[in-house]
């Protein structure tokens, strides 16, 4: 009676688990296999890309970089992929990517949107980052470094290069110095932009600049005695005074007293390419960001002129297509200005384009400001700030943040409305410098090409700042869901 | 006894116009008011400056002149005799058209691809997260012209569906074969359709110089009256549910309904579909040069309806997607709670909500359809934008009069679309107390 019963002493190992619920086949099984119709689903999405690939692929493959023309690609793809095989020409971009990115600018002339663009990130950072020492440092010092690297791939002659690597450093330096200060590099940032896309004198610019200087200044020292609206007003109206009547005496009279500050002046149809889109899309948004800030405000108004004023303008622009706006540029806005005023298309455009943008901002930020609490305003009010005091302290810096995706989603659809301005004579990337490019008889027969080029340029920058966009939501997302 | 007292009424004062916060609103709305009808003076003045120096007036009279160009797509009888009125309207009817059947097909694949995207199923997930990234990071414009391109450049010219003698006497087939049960043909020209066609037509009447076609009429009516004997049905089954608890099969009841009478008009008028096909002798041997019969879209049509609904399908994809996730698992999880199955939890408990948080953006896709139909103009279609705005404007010259109209035309449309929609917008919406 030793051995009546069994006791183990030891613990078995644990079974394995069964094979098809374990590692890839498990994960087969319930994402690709789980029933008929998903099963259905996975032949069908793989025959998909099977078609995708296997149609595309040779043409891709057999990409030619450097010929001369369309005929010497076909005749590269010929001998090494045999008779009868197509393939892409890449060689028309090799020659031509400049035309694609910067129309008709010079070639020698090439650092000053490039500096311009890289300035652009440089007065970016302190808006994003106010005041936060090391992002803004990297973005500065990386905005450097990335434009050096751009100067020198388009072939910059060794001065500019270096000027242009000498103004990134210290504008880095001051970055890390007084973050605070970069605020100076934005607000000069447009009117630098203009003289070095357009060139010309520098007195130009520095005098529409001073407008503004003027306005601010009639503002702080009338705000105390009049009240804000007021003391607005006034300084409005001496800017005003400034551009029509005084500032072209002094910049003439200054232009040629120091004539040596200026730059070749590039005429506005040389402008073409992307850097027609970013010239349009950046100056457009920038100047519909305040505007349509003004709109919502305006909507949401107790004021029934102001809000029936504001709605009505929204409402227009928001119901006629962008066309219908750009074609107001080019032929209607000479009816509607003194007769003899003849400036810019370009200029024109932007200025339409910024009206339609800032009705889409408008009411982007009409969202934001919807989203918010009517507490916020009535504690505002509680604590007796006024109207503009509340709007700036309490509920802007709250109903921005709600709508910053928005903002950037209303900037990603603006950049590829660019793309209309062909249709009234710019040349925009798409049409308009692929015209002109395919107008040489060596590369007509390229079609599909151009069209690859842009769109992956198009795709490439959309999707980023889509996803930048998201990443920013998440970050400012402050509500504990 | 209680003493109340008015607010102190005080001496108004001119300087109370700026200061106090009760006057202050009336005083920046007059002087609104002022520099808006300033603006507007400034503009007029302008205007009739601009429009003397030249010489112009303004007058819309040229609506009524002959236009004299032709319109290879028209919706209602127009040849180039008729008048630039009539144009516009051509044109009308043509932006109506694509954006009518870009918002259906837009529909249809954005909703498609918004559920397969949160599908389980790994590579249909991302294959969608592909189609939905790669077509709206791109421009419109870029996706119309290439679809136009595509059409022009890659498709076979008419001459390859021809079947030659030597095809016939060797038993080959032509280069190019039409697709679709051997219906559809395309071709570098057009593409070619099938036409509805009626044996025995009821004719039409003339409202107003606009011909109706009085089969077409009978046909929506019929189609109408079936759909509405079917609600019956289904609302009188939903009461015997509620009264007894089961409900009374329907299925067969409503498909009779939905099909028969539809069906027998069809017979009754003769319907049949006319294929495009080349003439052919008794050997089978293509003659002429194009096909016969059947109906030719344009390219410019066909591309702008292609590249319109893709492009916008993924927005309205984004949208359902983001109606399905704004639903909380609660609500699945109470389904499957209750014994319901997951289609019908997808079709009873998650869409009917979904669907109110999806139809605000569907409203601005529509009106973005609508809108960018305008883009045509890359690709020489002749809608409101190519007629009144294009080849109009630049026969009579007078930019200002057509554009007013023109922003007029689409300003109402979009006004119209936006009211229909928010009516079916309200009728979806949460009811609220």
């Amino acid at each position: 009676m030793s051995n009546s019963h069994f006791v183990r002493t030891q613990m078995l190992p644990p079974q394995k688990p069964p094979v098809g619920e374990t590692g890839v086949i498990k994960w087969m099984r319930e994402n690709l296999f789980s029933n008929w119709f998903n099963t259905l689903l996975t032949f069908l999405g793989l025959w998909a890309v099977y078609a995708l690939v296997s149609g595309s692929a040779p043409w891709f493959l057999n990409g030619v970089w450097t010929a001369s023309s369309v005929d010497e690609c076909r005749a590269i793809i010929a001998a090494s992929a045999g008779e009868g095989a197509s393939g892409a020409c890449w060689a028309m971009i090799n020659e031509r990517w400049h035309q694609f990115m910067f129309g008709f600018f010079d070639r020698e002339e090439y650092w000053r949107p490039l500096l311009a663009f890289g300035l652009l990130f440089v007065a970016l950072s302190p808006v994003l980052y106010f005041n936060l020492r090391r992002p803004t440092m990297i973005m500065t010092a990386g905005a450097g470094v990335v434009l050096v690297m751009l100067l020198w791939a388009v072939g910059t002659d060794g001065w500019h290069l270096s000027l242009a690597a000498v103004l990134m450093a210290a504008l880095a330096a001051l970055a890390w110095v007084a973050p605070k200060k970069l605020l100076w590099v934005t607000l000069a940032f447009p009117a630098t932009a203009f003289f070095l896309l357009w060139g010309g004198s520098v007195w130009a610019p520095i005098g529409v600049m001073l407008g503004f200087g003027i306005a601010v200044l009639v503002w702080r020292s009338l705000v105390s005695v009049i009240g804000v609206s007021p003391a607005a007003g006034v300084a409005a109206l001496t800017a005003l005074i400034w551009w029509g009547f005084v500032q072209g005496h002094v910049t003439g009279f200054l232009a040629n007293a120091l004539p040596f500050f200026s730059l070749p002046a590039e005429d506005s149809d040389r402008f073409g390419g992307f850097l027609l889109s970013f010239v349009i899309g950046v100056s457009a948004i920038s100047a519909s960001l305040p505007i349509g800030i003004l709109l919502a405000l305006g909507r949401r108004s107790d004021m029934f002129l102001i809000k029936t004023l504001s709605v009505g303008f929204i409402e227009f622009v928001r119901g006629v297509p962008l066309i219908t706006m750009l074609f107001t540029a080019s032929l209607l806005l000479q009816y509607f200005l003194p007769p003899q005023t003849n400036f810019d298309l370009i200029l024109r455009v932007i200025i339409l384009v910024s009206l339609f943008a800032s009705a889409y901002i408008a009411e982007v930020i009409r969202g934001g400001l919807a989203a918010l609490p009517r507490g916020q305003q009535e504690a505002a009010d509680s604590l007796g700030l006024d109207y503009w005091q509340a709007q700036r302290l309490i509920i802007m810096p709250q109903a921005l943040k709600v709508a910053i995706p928005g903002i950037v989603s209303s900037f990603i659809g603006l950049f590829k409305d660019t793309t209309l301005v062909a249709l009234v004579g710019l040349a925009d990337p798409l049409q308009g410098v692929t015209k002109v490019v395919k107008a040489d008889i060596a590369w007509k027969a390229a079609y599909w090409e151009p069209f690859i080029f842009v769109g992956a340029i198009f795709f490439i920058f959309c999707f980023s700042m889509s996803r930048y966009s998201m990443y920013l939501e998440q970050k400012l997302k402050t509500d504990h869901r | 006894m209680a003493m109340v007292s008015d607010a102190p009424k005080g001496n108004f004062r001119l300087s109370m116009l700026v200061y106090d916060t009760r006057y202050r609103s009336f005083t920046i709305q007059v002087i609104v008011l002022g520099l808006f009808i300033a603006f507007v003076a400034w503009l007029l003045l302008n205007l009739q400056a601009n429009l003397a120096a030249k010489d112009k007036d303004i007058s819309y009279s040229f609506l009524f002149n002959r236009a004299g160009y032709d319109i290879d797509q028209q919706l209602i009888p127009y040849t180039n005799d008729s008048t630039h009125g009539r144009a516009l309207f051509v044109g009308l009817f043509n932006t109506l058209a694509v954006s009518i059947a870009a918002c259906f097909a837009a529909t249809l694949i954005g909703v498609t691809a918004g559920v397969l995207r949160l599908s389980k199923n790994w590579i249909v997930g991302r294959l969608m997260t592909v189609y939905i990234e790669v077509f709206r990071n791109v421009p419109l414009l870029l996706w119309i012209l290439l679809a136009f391109s595509i059409f022009a450049q890659v498709m076979p010219e008419p001459k390859d569906f021809k079947v030659t003698q030597e095809m016939v006497d060797q038993g080959l087939e032509p280069p190019a074969q039409k697709i679709f049960f051997d219906s559809i043909a395309i071709t570098n020209r057009g593409t070619n359709v099938p036409a509805p066609l009626l044996d025995r037509p009821l004719g039409s009447v003339s409202v107003l110089d606009v011909p109706i076609n009085l089969s077409v009429l009978a046909a929506i009516a019929v189609i109408w009256g079936s759909f509405w004997v079917n609600g019956r049905i289904r609302a009188s089954a939903k009461a015997i549910q509620e009264d007894t608890g089961i409900r009374p099969v329907t299925w067969w009841k409503s498909l009779l309904v939905l099909i028969v009478p539809t069906t027998a008009l069809l017979l009754a008028l003769g319907f049949h579909l006319e294929v495009p096909a080349f003439a052919a002798d008794e050997n089978g041997v293509s003659k002429g040069f194009n096909f016969v019969g059947g109906i030719s879209l344009a390219h410019s049509f066909t591309a702008l309806f292609l590249a319109l609904s893709i492009y916008h399908g993924t927005y309205i994809a984004e949208a359902v997607r983001g109606g399905i996730l704004a639903i909380s698992r609660g609500q699945t999880e109470a389904a499957y709670a209750l014994g319901l199955r997951p289609n019908r939890t997808m079709n009873l408990i998650i869409l009917p909500q979904a669907l109110r948080v999806i139809v605000p953006p569907l409203i601005s896709q529509y009106l973005n359809i609508t809108k960018n139909s305008t883009l045509g103009m890359a690709i020489s279609y002749l809608d409101l934008k190519g007629t009144l705005g294009g080849i109009t404007l630049n026969q009579t010259g007078r930019e200002l009069e057509c554009m007013l109209l023109m922003m007029l035309i689409y300003l109402i449309l979009s006004l119209t679309i936006s009211l229909g929609m928010n009516i079916f917008n309200n009728s979806v919406k949460l009811k609220e107390r």
